[in-house]
Formats: C-alpha cells, sequence, structure tokens
C-alpha cells in the first residue's frame, strides 16, 4: 500500500468580488502518494492554481477564502495552521515552482541568495554552509559553473536557467511535495523536456511529490503518474496515466484528447475543438459543469450533479454516462482517436 | 570610458547654462549703476562701466568672463565690491547646504516611511491617514506653509525660534517647511511603487519559501519599490534649491539664495553668473552621483559610453 503524502478534501475557494462571488474551486478532492507525480489538467480558469496555492496558503486574502475543506499533509491539516505555522511549512516540506521564471524571482537580489535564502530560512544553516549547499542545489539543477553563477542576478540567466534556479530554490529545503504550476508553460519546447526530466530526476532523488499542473496533455503522458482533470471548478475525472489515455470515461476528458494535433494524420485534418464555453463561476450550473458544451448531454446532467462514478480502482469520473441506466454510446474515444 | 565621457559632457552641459544665462541676463533692461543714474555725472558713470568692461561689445564682455570662469576666478560683487564672488558663494553655502541636506533627508526618510507604511495597510485607515498627509503636503505650498509654522510653533506656542540661523533649533522649522512638499511627493510615489512589486510574482516566490513577513517586506518589497523613488532624487534636489530661495527669504537664513535673488534685482551680473554656475555644477554633479549609484543599486544596469 502507496503512503498518502497529500490529502484534499473538499476544498471550497471563492473570490469576492465587484461583479459577486466567484466560485474558483467547488468540492474538490484528491490525494498524492509518497514519490507519486499527480498531474491536474484542465483549461484556463478551470481552477487549478487557485487549488495549489490554496494547499500553500498563497490565496490572497480577501478577495479569496477558503470556504470550506481540509488540506491534509501526513495527517495534518494546514488549513488550521496559524500564520507562523504555516510560514515553517512552506518552502520546507512544500514547496511551489511558478509558471513565468522571467517574473518570478527578486531581480535585485543574487539568484545563489535567493537560493540560501531558502536554506537559512528552515534550516539551522548559516553562511558559508548555507553558501555552500546554495551552490550545491545550483549544480544539481544542471547549471555549469556553480558557484560563479552564485554570484549572478536573474537577468543574467536564460528563461530554462531561471526556472531551473526556481527548481532549485524550491527543492533547497528536500520538500515533501513540490507544486509546479505550469512549470514548462513559458519556455520553448526543447526546454520544456529538459525541465522536465530535471524535475522527474529529482524527484526521484530527493524522494519528493510532485503535483503538476498543466494544461498540456503531452506534458502529461509524459512525466505524470496519476492525471485530475479539472473543468468548472472541480475535479471531473481521475485515473492512471495509461487508463486515462486509454479509457477515459468523461466527455470532457474526449475532448481534451480529440483536440490534441495528430501529427501523424495523412491528411491534414482540421483541429477538433470543444464547442461553447466554460461555465459562469458566479452561479455556477446546479447540474454537471459540463452539461452545455458536451454532445451526450441528457436531461438529468442538467438536473443533477453527477456523482463520482468509480470506473476500477483508482478510476473515478464525474458523468452520469457511467450510471447503469444510462443508454450506451455508439461512438467511444480514446487517446485521441474515434473509435467505432 | 563611461565615467570620462560623462564628465566632458557635464561641463559642455554647464557651459551651455553659463552662455544661455549670460546671454540672458544682458537682455534684462537696465545695468547695475541705473539707479546712480541721476545721482552721478555722465562721465563718472562712464568710467565706472568701463571698469567692469561694460562698456564692450556684449561678445567681448562673454569672452572676458569665460577666461576668468576656466581659471575659476568668479569676479568681484558690483553691489559690495570689498567682497569676491567666491567668498560670497563660500560664506552663503554653509547655511543653504545643511538647509537643503536636511530637508533632504527628512523628505526621504519620512516620504519613504509614509509610502511603505500607506501601501502595506493598502485600503486601510493607515493608508488614507498617509495619503492624506500627502495631499496635504503637495497642495499647501513652501510660502504657506512657512508663515503658518512661525504663527503656531514660534508665535503662539514660543517653542522655537521665529527666524535667523544660528542653533540647530533656528534650522527645525525652514527644515519643515521645505521638505513638506518633496515629501510627500515621495510619500505617493513610494506608495504605488511599493504596491506594484507587492503584486509581482517574486513576492509571491518570495512568500512560498515561508519567509517572515519582515523579511518578505525589506528584502524583495522595499529594495525593488525603491528604484524607481531613486531616480526621482535628481528632480528632487532641484525643487529644494529652489526652495531654499524662498525659504531663506522667509526665515532670514544668510544661505546663497538671498544673494541670488537680490543679485537679479540690483543686477549685479557676477553675482548672478556666480551663483547660477553655482547652482548649476551642484545639479549636474548631483545627477551624476545618481547615475553612477544606480549601478550599485540595481544589477541590471551596466554603464556603458554607448549602445554596447
Amino acid at each position: 500500500m502507496l503512503e498518502r503524502l497529500l490529502e484534499v478534501n473538499n476544498l471550497e475557494v471563492s473570490f469576492k468580488t465587484y461583479g459577486g462571488e466567484v466560485q474558483a474551486v467547488r468540492d474538490v478532492s484528491f490525494h498524492v502518494d509518497k514519490g507519486e507525480i499527480l498531474a491536474i489538467v484542465g483549461e484556463s480558469g478551470s481552477g487549478k492554481s487557485v487549488t495549489v496555492q490554496s494547499i500553500m496558503g498563497l490565496i490572497p486574502t480577501p478577495p479569496g477564502k477558503i470556504k470550506n475543506g481540509e488540506v491534509l499533509l501526513e495527517g495534518q491539516d494546514l488549513l488550521k495552521l496559524s500564520k507562523r505555522d504555516m510560514q515553517k511549512v512552506k518552502g520546507s516540506k512544500i514547496s511551489m515552482v511558478f509558471q513565468d521564471p522571467m517574473t518570478s524571482l527578486n531581480p535585485t537580489m543574487k539568484v545563489g541568495k535567493q537560493i540560501a535564502e531558502s536554506i537559512t530560512t528552515h534550516q539551522n544553516i548559516k553562511g558559508q554552509e548555507a553558501k555552500e549547499n546554495a551552490i550545491d542545489m545550483i549544480r544539481r539543477v544542471g547549471i555549469s559553473n556553480p558557484a560563479e553563477r552564485y554570484e549572478q542576478y536573474p537577468h543574467e540567466f536564460s528563461g530554462g536557467m531561471r526556472q531551473r534556479i526556481m527548481i532549485a530554490i524550491a527543492l533547497a529545503c528536500h520538500p515533501k511535495v513540490l507544486l509546479a504550476d505550469e512549470p514548462t508553460t513559458a519556455l520553448d519546447v526543447t526546454i520544456q523536456a529538459q525541465v522536465l526530466d530535471l524535475m522527474k530526476n529529482l524527484k526521484d532523488e530527493m524522494d519528493t511529490s510532485i503535483i503538476l499542473i498543466t494544461h498540456d496533455l503531452g506534458v502529461v503522458a509524459e512525466t505524470a503518474e496519476r492525471v485530475a482533470v479539472m473543468y468548472g471548478g472541480m475535479i471531473v475525472e481521475t485515473a492512471p496515466v495509461n487508463e486515462l489515455f486509454n479509457n477515459p470515461k468523461h466527455p470532457y476528458t474526449w475532448g481534451l484528447l480529440e483536440s490534441i494535433p495528430d501529427i501523424d494524420a495523412e491528411d491534414k485534418k482540421r483541429l477538433v475543438p470543444i464547442e461553447g464555453a466554460p461555465p459562469d463561476l458566479f452561479s455556477p450550473p446546479k447540474g454537471c459543469p459540463f452539461a452545455p458544451r458536451c454532445k451526450y448531454a441528457m436531461d438529468v446532467c442538467v438536473e443533477e450533479m453527477p456523482p463520482a462514478f468509480s470506473i476500477k480502482d483508482g478510476h473515478d469520473a464525474k458523468c452520469w454516462l457511467n450510471d447503469s441506466r444510462s443508454p450506451a454510446l455508439k461512438e467511444l474515444v480514446a487517446a485521441g482517436r474515434q473509435f467505432s | 570610458m563611461y565615467i570620462v565621457k560623462r564628465i566632458l559632457i557635464m561641463l559642455l552641459t554647464i557651459w551651455v547654462i553659463a552662455s544661455l544665462t549670460f546671454l540672458i541676463m544682458k537682455f534684462i533692461p537696465g545695468d547695475p549703476f541705473a539707479s546712480d543714474a541721476d545721482v552721478l555725472p555722465e562721465e563718472v558713470l562712464q568710467n565706472i562701466r568701463a571698469k567692469y568692461n561694460l562698456d564692450e561689445p556684449i561678445a567681448v564682455q562673454y569672452v572676458l568672463y569665460m577666461k576668468d570662469l576656466v581659471t575659476f576666478d568668479l569676479g568681484f560683487s558690483i553691489q559690495s565690491e570689498t567682497r569676491s564672488v567666491n567668498s560670497i558663494i563660500a560664506d552663503g553655502a554653509p547655511a543653504s547646504a545643511l538647509l537643503g541636506l536636511q530637508a533632504l533627508v527628512i523628505a526621504l526618510a519620512l516620504g519613504l516611511l509614509l509610502g511603505i507604511v500607506a501601501a502595506l495597510n493598502h485600503n486601510k485607515v493607515l493608508d488614507y491617514a498617509s495619503m492624506f498627509i500627502a495631499i496635504i503636503g503637495i497642495s499647501v505650498p513652501s510660502f504657506i506653509l512657512a508663515p503658518l509654522l512661525i504663527k503656531y510653533f514660534a508665535v503662539e506656542w514660543g517653542m522655537l525660534p521665529v527666524a535667523s540661523w544660528g542653533t540647530w533649533q533656528h534650522s527645525i522649522l525652514p527644515t519643515l517647511a521645505l521638505a513638506a512638499t518633496p515629501l510627500a511627493v515621495i510619500a505617493r510615489f513610494m506608495r504605488s511603487s511599493m504596491l506594484e512589486v507587492t503584486n509581482q510574482n517574486y513576492i509571491k516566490t518570495a512568500d512560498a519559501k515561508g519567509l517572515s513577513k519582515t523579511k518578505l517586506v525589506i528584502r524583495h518589497g522595499i529594495r525593488n519599490a525603491i528604484l524607481p523613488v531613486i531616480s526621482f532624487i535628481g528632480p528632487l534636489f532641484v525643487s529644494l534649491i529652489t526652495g531654499t530661495f524662498v525659504i531663506e527669504k522667509i526665515f532670514a537664513i544668510p544661505g546663497i539664495g538671498r544673494y541670488f535673488v537680490d543679485s537679479i534685482f540690483n543686477r549685479d551680473y557676477p553675482v548672478i553668473m556666480g551663483t547660477t554656475i553655482f547652482f548649476s555644477v551642484l545639479l549636474v554633479l548631483t545627477l551624476f552621483i545618481i547615475d553612477i549609484s544606480y549601478r550599485y543599486i540595481d544589477p541590471r544596469i551596466k554603464l556603458t559610453s554607448g549602445g554596447e
């Protein structure tokens, strides 16, 4: 049995705006096991970033508010911790890598210092020793001349290098969980692969779990072990990565898979989009959030929120189609191809 | 290389200022002896004018002045013949400099503090209170603030001397009057800069490291927010210098500002030129120092002599 490291239960996060209350995350539950990479996939505005930022306590309050739920790290509820206690957890037990490496480093501080700062904050290491540890981290994220690089400022690094530094900062205290919020979105493709490999390798070396947020299914296939698909502030499907690609059970997942461009296609097909727009989170629908865009929608979908149907062990999908009473579908989708 | 180039440009700037001032000054109607014209016979006046080369064509006067200037000889005051312009500046500079520097320090220290406090309490009482003070500071000119300060602190409550110069108590009111506006401007500037920095991604990164609020604000917030404010010290310095003219007059402080103003009324040509050049040199030097210091404050800036 795998060890449960982080468990998020019934998380609800809202933001107060002039237009009303945005329910960004609605009843989200998931878990991460020790040493596992969980990918959270979804389109912009689906609540992925808000979910992980809530775990880190980075939601600005106000306007944000965590209305319900618990975030258990090794059984301890992080949402109940005082600010001071949470500071001790942030950066040491859980740390985070952000999307845009170009703006995520302090431009007036030497990168080495930014790594060392993380070390001195959480470990009883000072001065020269902290510096050596930081230099070691720079080396471990695959940057040559680490001692010289320590003394440099962020503007002397390229985007990919900066993201490596961000990873070094995040992993400097050997955290149990690394939250990576679209870490490769701002990088070009070749660098993406390098950074993903680096994260995977360091994860194994340091025995860290990773929650990887992305909207790139290619990244998911390459990196993750388990996937949670988010839509309209909810997790609509969770499955091991192979199961998700081979046996998806939610029409939104089908749509995502279908929309992947196929490099081997003989005739140049048009890309297949998911028609329609995501739900209005000011007043989310009482039924399935995807129902208005779903070509398989039934009456029940609009009326009632589907429960999580267990497809098999570790594979859940919130879709009424998985109810035994629903009609069987003729077209099935797997890994972006239609089968009949 | 950069520094050599900068120094050459500075000299050029000062030359241009000196030349323009010289020209404009000669266009002001009248001359230093206009008020004596009724009393003195024409021959005497001519002799006096000849003594100061005022009978020569302007171009010749200009060349003669520039010749003296390169040897740092600013000539003698026409109004008080015994005093050289150099000695007038030397007499007045300490009081002006003390007043200006005190005001600069207070404007910077309190302005930054006020701005930071306001930003950290964004949209809360302290923010509104700080900005209320700042708005007053910006909208009340120093020549109004100064008499008000004198009325209450000196006349009504008798806490501080009314005017003049001597002990440090004498310098308090003029410093406050002079510092108020720049202080307010800096406070507003720092507040908006700080608010902008607070929304930057690197603050989120630092927060995610688990830093305490104090370290977060000092190491990551203020350090970055202060950069645009530093570039504001140049213009601030200018406003302080022009401010001293008024403040020195109101408080009867024996600084250079007074001589500068009086010399214009008296058409005391050497003093006009001397004080103007003195202030320009001061200003150009300040801007130079700020540019150089930027190199040390913002690592992204490298000083080069061109597009390298």
